[in-house]
């Protein structure tokens, strides 16, 4: 959809001597959902006050989506990560926001092994990234098992990235398939750093967080201060589990993480991750898995707590949802239910599955596993259902078109 | 030789069977995956296993090995698993 405009409103002459301007107003946008399901994709177009939403879908209906992401850049090109039930993954690529879609031609795979060993394969890509805002058409991908793959042509073809596949090093980092999530284990939070293409982060559950400061020809590992489960050794990087980074757009020296074993940030150059989530109230605790930051606010954070206590339910703190806010980079933590069930609703909110859009109030959105999407127009004040009996949601984005 | 393909592939082919050929199912594939690109890695993986929940029948016996060598009046069934899905 295109960006529309808005005219500013004629005024009547003043009769001082100064002349006032108009006040200069931000061109409207209107907000684009993004639904990955395990059925398939659904788009929400937004109207312009975030109030009603049409709905477009499904897409690839019985797909398992696992991300669903439009090119920033040009504000037209989707990709999806997708699989089906029986099929191996794919990729499909979209350049008119979803009428139309061409596979991949080459998509992510890792490298056969050598004749007597055993290789692996990717089972599904769960998570896209375009690259830097000066590489257009190049996008990163994050596979399961842990992998990290590169297009350099909109995402027709893969290629592996960097050493981190097959380097013996991060090999016995990413463990077995015991060190990863139920669903097998992820190489996610692909982040670029806005000011500089060869600066990247990823996180792997498990694993750890990586950096790059050179565009992947080397790597340093960023695990300081984060905990593990009790009784594992923290000096194991395979027993690492970030869950989801995020990098503050208006201070790229500021990240965010919602880890396994709590809420951290990291403000470089220090290394050394402080866990915020001890902020947070005991009886809630700081485990989840989103993690949602302001576009324009580098101490402001959400996150949506998940139980995390004796068999790991990951469902709503005594069956009461809430989110939590922070505006003051992790000191103090805010209760956000207002619209929210006030009782046995036991949701599953997964780290891909929570985002904020650029608006002003920032509008937040999220889906959870029982196939519901919530939103607030105002930052988290208030909350409303915009969408129910969705399949199971893996991911929400959102995008201005 | 014949080959039956699951609903899940139409979107490659357009048609639930098709004619393709090899002296061993890797060949098949290989054909498979000329006339209808993206095909095999939907079914076979980058270490060139079968896939876990699809099946390769040769003449209504199941195969395992896709060095497993055929004839040209034989008949290939793809199938979807029923664990899939």
């Amino acid at each position: 959809m295109a960006r529309t405009t808005r005219k500013s409103a004629t005024r009547k002459p003043v009769t001082n001597t100064r002349v006032k301007r108009p006040a200069r107003r931000r061109p409207a946008s209107r907000v684009l959902i993004l639904v990955s399901t395990r059925k398939g994709a659904w788009l929400l177009h937004g109207d312009a006050a975030r109030k009603t939403w049409r709905v477009d879908g499904p897409h690839f209906l019985g797909h398992i989506i696992n991300h669903l992401v439009l090119d920033p850049r040009d504000g037209r090109t989707l990709l999806a990560a997708a699989k089906t039930g029986h099929l191996g993954p794919t990729i499909f690529r979209s350049t008119d926001l979803g009428r139309s879609w061409k596979e991949a031609t080459r998509p992510p795979a890792f490298a056969k092994a050598p004749e007597g060993e055993k290789g692996r394969a990717v089972d599904h890509t769960f998570w896209l990234t375009p690259c830097h805002a000066n590489e257009p058409n190049a996008w990163y991908a994050g596979t399961s098992p842990q992998g990290l793959f590169r297009s350099n042509d909109g995402g027709v073809t893969w290629d592996p990235f960097s050493v981190i596949n097959d380097d013996p090093q991060y090999r016995a980092w990413m463990g077995s398939v015991q060190d990863g999530t139920p669903d097998g284990p992820k190489l996610h939070s692909i982040i670029v750093d806005p000011r500089d293409p060869a600066h990247l982060y990823f996180g792997m559950s498990g694993g750890g967080i990586h950096e790059t400061r050179d565009l992947g020809r080397t790597w340093t590992s960023l695990v300081q201060g984060m905990n593990v489960v009790e009784g594992f050794d923290a000096a194991n990087m395979a027993v690492h589990d970030p869950h989801c980074v995020r990098l503050c757009p208006s201070n790229p020296d500021r990240l965010y993480q919602q880890n396994h074993c709590g809420i951290y940030r990291l403000d470089r150059p220090s290394n050394e991750w402080t866990r915020i989530g001890r902020n947070m109230p005991k009886h809630v605790g700081d485990i989840g898995f989103p993690m949602v930051v302001h576009p324009r606010d580098a101490d402001t954070a959400w996150v949506l707590p998940m139980d995390g206590q004796t068999v790991w339910p990951r469902t709503c703190p005594e069956g009461k949802p809430s989110v939590y806010v922070t505006r003051n980079g992790g000191k103090r933590w805010q209760r956000l239910d207002a619209g929210f069930p006030k009782s046995q609703a036991w949701w599953t909110v997964k780290r891909q599955a929570m985002t904020a859009d650029a608006q002003d109030p920032v509008g937040l959105y999220f889906g959870t596993t029982s196939g519901e999407l919530w939103m607030s127009r105002d930052e988290g004040k208030r909350w409303a259902c915009i969408a129910r009996n969705l399949p199971e949601i893996y991911a929400v984005e959102v995008a201005a078109v | 030789m014949k080959v039956l393909i699951p609903s899940s592939l139409l979107s490659y082919t357009k048609a639930p069977k098709v004619e393709a050929s090899g002296a061993t199912l890797t060949e098949l594939l290989a054909d498979l995956d000329r006339q209808y690109p993206g095909l095999r890695f939907r079914v076979v993986d980058e270490q060139d296993q079968m896939r876990g929940h699809m099946r390769f029948f040769v003449n209504n016996e199941q195969v395992f090995d896709l060095s497993h060598a055929l004839r040209s009046t034989d008949e290939v069934y793809l199938l979807q698993a029923l664990s899939g899905g």
